[in-house]
């Protein structure tokens, strides 16, 4: 199976009726690792309060698009560009570490699949959100401690456990309490690597409903990669397909899902529907 | 003209058997503020795969559908994702048989979310929604209760409710009567009568058109498809011809 093919519909014309603009602007990113081109050519737009979903399988490049979104890495080439009034026009990838950092803190809010990457596990779950407030120099107990509270009540923690360190949680109260650290500076871009794998089904099914809630009612934009094409009908807006580190086809969910142009989008979603 | 529709084509191409698949080909219609236009024809025609054409969950192969939208005229046909995005949730509504129940999610809520999140006070919006529930006859002891478990029947009240709850410019209705009771398709009819009255243009695809005979003002029959052809010779090509 090729990745060229003709596609056989009407071609689709820039946005006329949306005046905003993305919030979230990649252009002609990559990455390589050794001799692995792990994101190649990678561009993609997220527009305000919009939820972009990565699927694609193992190896695809999806997680390290969501690093290099993160800031975490340096990508070989390409650009990455915020719309906020400060950072508007200015390559995120050119910043110095101090000011990418930055950017992270106040703009940026991640969620990993693997808690103890996003977690201090021995913290209290409030003081693990706290300190997204501590670092940007608030040193007020009252506040810190309210703050965490009302990040914690939005991302729908059991506010009676919230002392407790991570450690002593369960797999969906640990998610629960990232997501309240996430967006706990109100970010305007929110990341997720894959929120719910691992989770048991109905856990993962409370988990994506609170994710749909806050998105609801923040209109934060999110990128959310995930093998799972479930939790992407759940949650996405417009899903983009990658394979090999290429995207392969970007759509509207339900197109992306019912009617796969590529002949790699078609093979994927007759293996998992 | 709310809606028109030139040499409209969808062509499925599957790859893994290198086929293309024609539902309809060279569809040409119009459609006006407050028109209901019936879509019928035979199964397989390609009815439903018009509907979610011009809806954009597929995309189409050749042709326009220009809409007058309140921001402009747009072809749906090319129209950019996030422009069809704004669309559904501001003016175009499409109407299934299926409902997509949520866990943990009840049947009001269910049905009060498209308001809510138009904006709608939550007391006003499930107001609504108790009031369209029970024009579809659903009971009230249900209202409460999560759909999954529901029959046919009452997951259908759950998702018309649903789709109907917010104001549309055009409705796309796939089966809208299928599983429903004679009460429930009596409610339905005046309904989309009412939404008629205030303009709301619709094209509707109905097995039993006579659940709703007063509402449709006109009928466009799709022919036979035309058949599938092989987009190009395959060596492991393992469908009959």
């Amino acid at each position: 199976m090729t990745a060229t093919y003709v596609p056989d519909v009407v071609p689709l014309d820039a946005p006329k009726l949306v005046a905003a603009a993305p919030l979230l602007t990649v252009r002609n990113v990559a990455k390589q690792y050794g001799r692995v081109q792990a994101v190649n050519d990678v561009s993609l737009d997220a527009y305000p309060g919009e939820v972009l979903g990565i699927v694609g399988e193992s190896g695809s490049g999806k997680s390290t698009v969501l690093r290099l979104l993160n800031l975490q890495e340096d990508p070989d080439a390409g650009s990455y560009t915020l719309n906020i009034p400060q950072l508007a026009e200015m390559n995120l990838f050119d910043l110095d570490p101090y000011k990418r950092r930055a950017v992270q803190t106040h703009h940026i809010g991640i969620v990993y699949q693997n808690p103890h990457l996003g977690l201090r596990m021995r913290y209290t779950s409030s003081g693990n959100v706290a300190e997204r407030l501590l670092i940007t120099g608030e040193r007020s107990y009252k506040t810190l401690r309210d703050a965490a509270e009302q990040s914690l009540a939005v991302s729908e923690f059991p506010l009676e456990r919230m002392d407790d360190m991570p450690a002593h949680l369960s797999g969906g109260m640990q998610q629960r309490v990232q997501l309240a650290k996430a967006i706990a500076l109100r970010p305007a871009l929110l990341l997720l690597d894959e929120p719910t794998t691992g989770l048991d089904v109905s856990v993962q099914a409370l988990v994506l409903d609170t994710l749909k809630r806050m998105q609801r009612e923040t209109a934060v934009t999110m990128v959310i990669v995930s093998h799972d094409l479930g939790v992407i009908r759940t949650l996405a807006d417009r899903v983009v397909v990658m394979r090999h580190g290429c995207i392969v086809e970007i759509g509207l969910t339900d197109q992306i899902l019912e009617d796969p142009q590529a002949p790699y989008t078609q093979q994927l979603v007759h293996a998992k529907l | 003209m709310i809606l028109t529709v030139e040499n409209y084509t969808k062509r499925f191409h599957i790859h893994h058997l290198g086929r293309h698949i024609t539902a309809f080909e060279g569809l040409d219609f119009t459609l006006e503020a407050g028109q209901f236009l019936r879509v019928s024809g035979p199964n397989g025609v390609g009815k439903s795969t018009l509907l979610r054409c011009l809806f954009r969950s597929y995309r189409p192969t050749t042709g326009r559908a220009l809409y007058q939208s309140l921001h402009g005229e747009i072809d749906l046909a090319r129209a950019a994702d996030v422009d069809i995005s704004l669309l559904r949730r501001e003016e175009i509504g499409f109407v299934t048989q299926f409902l997509r129940p949520r866990p943990r999610v009840t049947t009001l809520e269910l049905v009060a979310e498209p308001l809510v999140q138009a904006g709608a006070a939550d007391a006003h919006a499930q107001a609504k929604a108790e009031a369209l529930l029970d024009a579809f006859g659903l009971k009230p002891a249900l209202w409460q209760a999560y759909p999954t478990m529901f029959s046919g029947g009452e997951q259908q009240k759950v998702n018309l409710a649903r789709a109907l709850i917010r104001p549309r410019r055009l409705l796309l209705l796939d089966e809208p009567t299928a599983s429903l009771d004679a009460a429930a398709r009596e409610s339905l009819a005046s309904l989309l009568a009412d939404l008629k009255a205030q303009g709301v243009a619709m094209i509707g695809v109905l097995h039993h058109p006579e659940d709703v005979q007063n509402v449709i003002d006109d009928t466009i029959t799709l022919r036979a498809p035309i058949g599938d052809t092989p987009s190009q010779p395959t060596e492991n090509n393992h469908v009959a011809q």
